[in-house]
């Protein structure tokens, strides 16, 4: 448990990458080999169901330090974290337990079927057996979520680095079908489990926000203008009769989406495509709020996939039964997809990406205004004749996004954030003036700095109002800029109004909260009430 | 028996017509200790413990009108008996003790109970009221032992020089940087930043050895520093100084640091929290050893404190004042004004 608990404390103080993955390599460097089957199967989500129920270990703590209840909430609302709160207040230890991660792990999946008296023994054992950073791993392993920024990338990239093997197929192997029980670490990691050929995915094209005028581009006819899309950007591989989804950031995702799945199952041919995939009820697009909902569930329930079903808008294809065909113009490529997609009939939620016509460069501007009403971001400019190029790369593929619309509203409502966020007040409350008072309109927690986000954090110690509990009712002096994507009149919503997506554009220290905006002047806003 | 009274300024000795840590300007303050929260400039007169007086001089100017008093030497000020008493804080800080008329009232200022083998250890003092601070009253904040601290801190040292990284300690200037260079002495070459260094001289100034250190210049040369140890204030996080130095491995010192989200809050390499305030058990049993009638609670978590000791038995009442709950917010202003 020590080297463990020494990676865990290496990862979590640092929010460099670079120095995640050398902490991840060390430890992959001195670790028995069963240890690091169960780093992957930690990093990756694949933990074993909770054993310990969490009332349980809270209840187990009050009895040992005596604390009443308030205390134990006060405590936790500052740490911010169950299984820290718990292993900061226990007394310091009174013997020495030392095993690797693979023993615990394999004591606690035993535990799961014992009685709650066998489990108090056991969960009692180890806590007076360990050190307080140890004894939060221990919590941590029990059940919760570590929360220190290692993604499955990042995973990968140190498998990667350690061993020699390319990110990708390390990406294939992990999230591929293997039992820790059967497999040895170096098959797991040399992919003997796979078929990497099958799953390879390409480098995604990217775009530049634009930075010119639009007469600048030149000849209008020689741009091919498509709606942006919030939401996932995704990449389908389908080879040899497998499925695989990688989104941008090079993970596989092809379990969360399983109604795309089924949907590219239907197709003779082999293909890679590239598209975006959104949120998609009754042939609407719904916001990125809601797709996020969707994300990165262990399980999809039934329930999920009627409440929010997905969909796939296609943009591009870059392989074609077996064929490269990336540097090819992207009107060849462009046809090659509507073939593709016209030769049956496609499920609903199967889209290609509309061309916008257009005649001349000033209407384009009305048409990305207009992107709005239906949850587009704005529109993607993409050159007739660029290849479709590896990264980002300036000039051919421009991306023009819809203006945000703005209100100024006061901080009423502060709360603590989690994980790195958890010692600072990074969830706000924003209310506008209403007749002689004020409303609340939005809460937005994401669009300031580290150092702005301390200070308003000193801000709400000293003026808050109620001293209990996780949020704080702060005196209405601090003015900020708030954006959102879109606005609708709601029942709902006190206010009367429901905010798309909002978030902080910038603090207005310039104002006091006698130049907020009114409810009625947000109201204005609405353009198209429903 | 009214002794005291929390006003608007400060809190005030009625017979004795002076304040405690006041805030705002008075004729007459006394001083628990040195950092700028509890002393103040625009004061007519203020008496101190002997050992704060170099550094209050050093703080609020050489000109000002001040008296000082040994621990445990009384003075009477208006028929009120005044004395100082180690509160174990920082160097020359003191618990102040008033008694009038038989009854006895103990302010301690900022106080931590263990010894830190530098300053004066804490001296339990019985009274009829006591003043508390509570800084770190959640039972979540429990300290590890010296050694403990010093083994931590040590390896974390060792590790960086077997990467051949320069291990660079964030405290602030008084107090916290003086534990440093006691926790870390004998374990390699210690640089001090100036505004370290010339509080530094101003207790050594006054016969109080401390272990040996060097200035940092600010045109040092490189291989000098490489894999040595250096000390400077919090508010040089990120600063242009910090960045010169090579291969610096950074760690904050501050109590807070038990928390793993403040640690992973600050963009550094480690965080320890070594503390020169009460972690939760130091507080409850200062309060206990007072055997006091009535604990009155400042700054920090004084809601819940004193919530505790009243389910406890203990009747306890929190008090507002202008101290800092955040040692190291409070440093950072004035640490800046020093780094120009």
């Amino acid at each position: 448990m020590k080297h463990f608990s020494e990676l865990i404390s290496a990862i979590e103080i640092t929010n460099k990458t670079n120095s995640k993955i050398d902490a991840l390599v060390d430890y992959l460097k001195a670790a028995p080999e069963k240890d690091k089957l169960w780093i992957i199967t930690l990093f990756t989500g694949k933990r074993p169901s909770r054993p310990v129920k969490t009332t349980l270990m809270r209840q187990w703590c009050m009895e040992i330090t005596g604390y009443p209840e308030w205390l134990f909430l006060e405590s936790y609302s500052s740490v911010g974290d169950l299984g820290e709160t718990i292993a900061l207040m226990l007394p310091d230890p009174t013997h020495k337990i030392e095993k690797p991660l693979n023993v615990w792990m394999e004591e606690l999946i035993g535990l799961r079927p014992k009685s709650d008296a066998e489990k108090k023994i056991y969960v009692l054992n180890a806590w007076s057996g360990l050190e307080m950073q140890e004894r939060l791993i221990f919590n941590k392993l029990i059940g919760g979520s570590f929360r220190i920024g290692v993604s499955k990338k990042t995973l990968v990239n140190a498998l990667s680095k350690y061993s020699g093997i390319d990110a990708n197929q390390l990406m294939h192997s992990i999230i591929g079908n293997w039992d820790i029980n059967s497999i040895s670490f170096e098959d797991l990691i040399q992919g003997e489990h796979i078929n990497y050929d099958n799953s390879k995915p390409y480098p995604f094209c990217l775009a530049y926000t634009l930075e010119k005028e639009l007469p600048e581009l030149g000849n209008p006819e020689e741009w091919q203008v498509e709606y942006k899309w919030d939401g996932i950007r995704g990449q389908i591989v389908k080879r040899n009769g497998e499925i695989f989804i990688w989104s941008r950031g090079e993970e596989l995702v092809t379990s969360q989406f399983p109604e795309l799945v089924s949907a590219m199952e239907t197709f003779e041919e082999d293909f890679v495509i590239d598209g975006e995939i959104l949120a998609l009820k009754d042939n609407t697009v719904l916001l990125f709020n809601d797709l996020q909902k969707r994300l990165n569930r262990k399980n999809v329930s039934k329930k999920m996939l009627e409440e929010i079903p997905v969909g796939f808008y296609v943009y591009d294809v870059l392989e074609w039964n077996g064929q490269d065909i990336r540097t090819q113009p992207m009107t060849y490529r462009r046809e090659i997809l509507e073939t593709l997609l016209a030769s049956q009939t496609l499920p609903n939620h199967i889209l290609i990406s509309e061309i916008i016509t257009f005649n001349n460069w000033s209407e384009l501007d009305a048409i990305r205004n207009q992107a709005r009403e239906f949850n587009s971001e704005g529109l993607m400019l993409k050159q007739k004749n660029s290849p479709y190029h590896t990264g980002r790369k300036k000039g051919d593929w421009w991306k023009w996004k819809v203006d945000p619309l703005t209100i100024d509203a006061v901080m009423i409502y502060a709360q603590k954030g989690s994980g790195r966020r958890s010692s600072k007040y990074t969830d706000y409350t924003f209310a506008v003036k209403k007749d002689d008072g004020l409303v609340t309109v939005a809460k937005a927690y994401s669009g300031l700095t580290d150092v702005e986000i301390t200070e308003i954090s000193r801000f709400v110690n000293k003026n808050a109002i109620e001293k209990f509990g996780p949020v704080r009712t702060v005196k209405p002096e601090l003015v900020f800029e708030i954006a959102f994507e879109g606005i609708a009149l709601s029942n709902r919503h006190k206010s009367g109004v429901a905010l798309r997506f909002p978030r902080i554009l910038r603090w207005r220290r310039d104002k006091t909260v006698d130049q907020i905006d009114t409810i009625e002047q947000v109201k204005q806003l609405i353009t198209n009430p429903t | 028996m009214k002794l005291i009274k929390f006003t608007k300024k400060g809190i005030y000795c009625i017979p004795g017509k002076f304040y405690l840590d006041p805030w705002l300007p008075v004729d007459f303050a006394i001083i628990s200790h040195g950092h700028a929260d509890h002393a103040r400039t625009g004061m007519k007169y203020y008496l101190c413990q002997t050992d704060s007086k170099a550094i209050l001089k050093h703080r609020l100017g050489a000109d000002i009108q001040i008296e000082s008093l040994n621990y445990n030497e009384p003075k009477t000020v208006n028929g009120v008996q005044v004395s100082f008493h180690p509160a174990g804080h920082v160097i020359g800080s003191a618990q102040i003790r008033l008694q009038y008329k038989g009854f006895v009232v103990v302010f301690t200022g900022d106080y931590k109970v263990k010894n830190d083998h530098l300053t004066i250890p804490f001296e339990p003092i019985k009274c009829h009221e006591f003043i508390t601070e509570s800084t770190f009253g959640l039972p979540i904040y429990n300290w590890l032992s010296e050694d403990q601290l010093q083994q931590q801190m040590h390896d974390w040292v060792l590790k960086n020089q077997s990467h051949n990284r320069t291990s660079v300690f964030l405290g602030y200037s008084l107090g916290k940087a003086q534990r440093i260079m006691k926790l870390m002495e004998g374990v390699d070459k210690m640089y001090v930043h100036a505004a370290i260094h010339n509080l530094n001289k101003a207790i050594q100034g006054s016969g109080i050895p401390l272990p040996q250190t060097e200035l940092l210049n600010y045109d040092f040369k490189k291989e000098d520093l490489q894999n040595k140890i250096i000390i400077m204030p919090p508010g040089l996080l990120g600063s242009k100084l910090l960045k010169k130095i090579p291969n610096a491995a950074t760690a904050i010192c501050s109590g807070w640091m038990q928390i793993r989200g403040n640690r992973r809050w600050q963009a550094v390499d480690a965080g320890f929290a070594v503390s020169d305030h009460a972690d939760w058990n130091g507080l409850l049993s200062a309060v206990k050893a007072s055997e006091a009638e009535k604990v009155y609670v400042t700054h920090g978590s004084q809601a819940t404190f004193s919530k505790y000791l009243n389910e406890f038995g203990i009747p306890s009442a929190e008090v507002k004042t202008e101290y800092g709950s955040d040692e190291d917010d409070k440093e950072v202003v004035t640490e800046k004004k020093e780094a120009l």
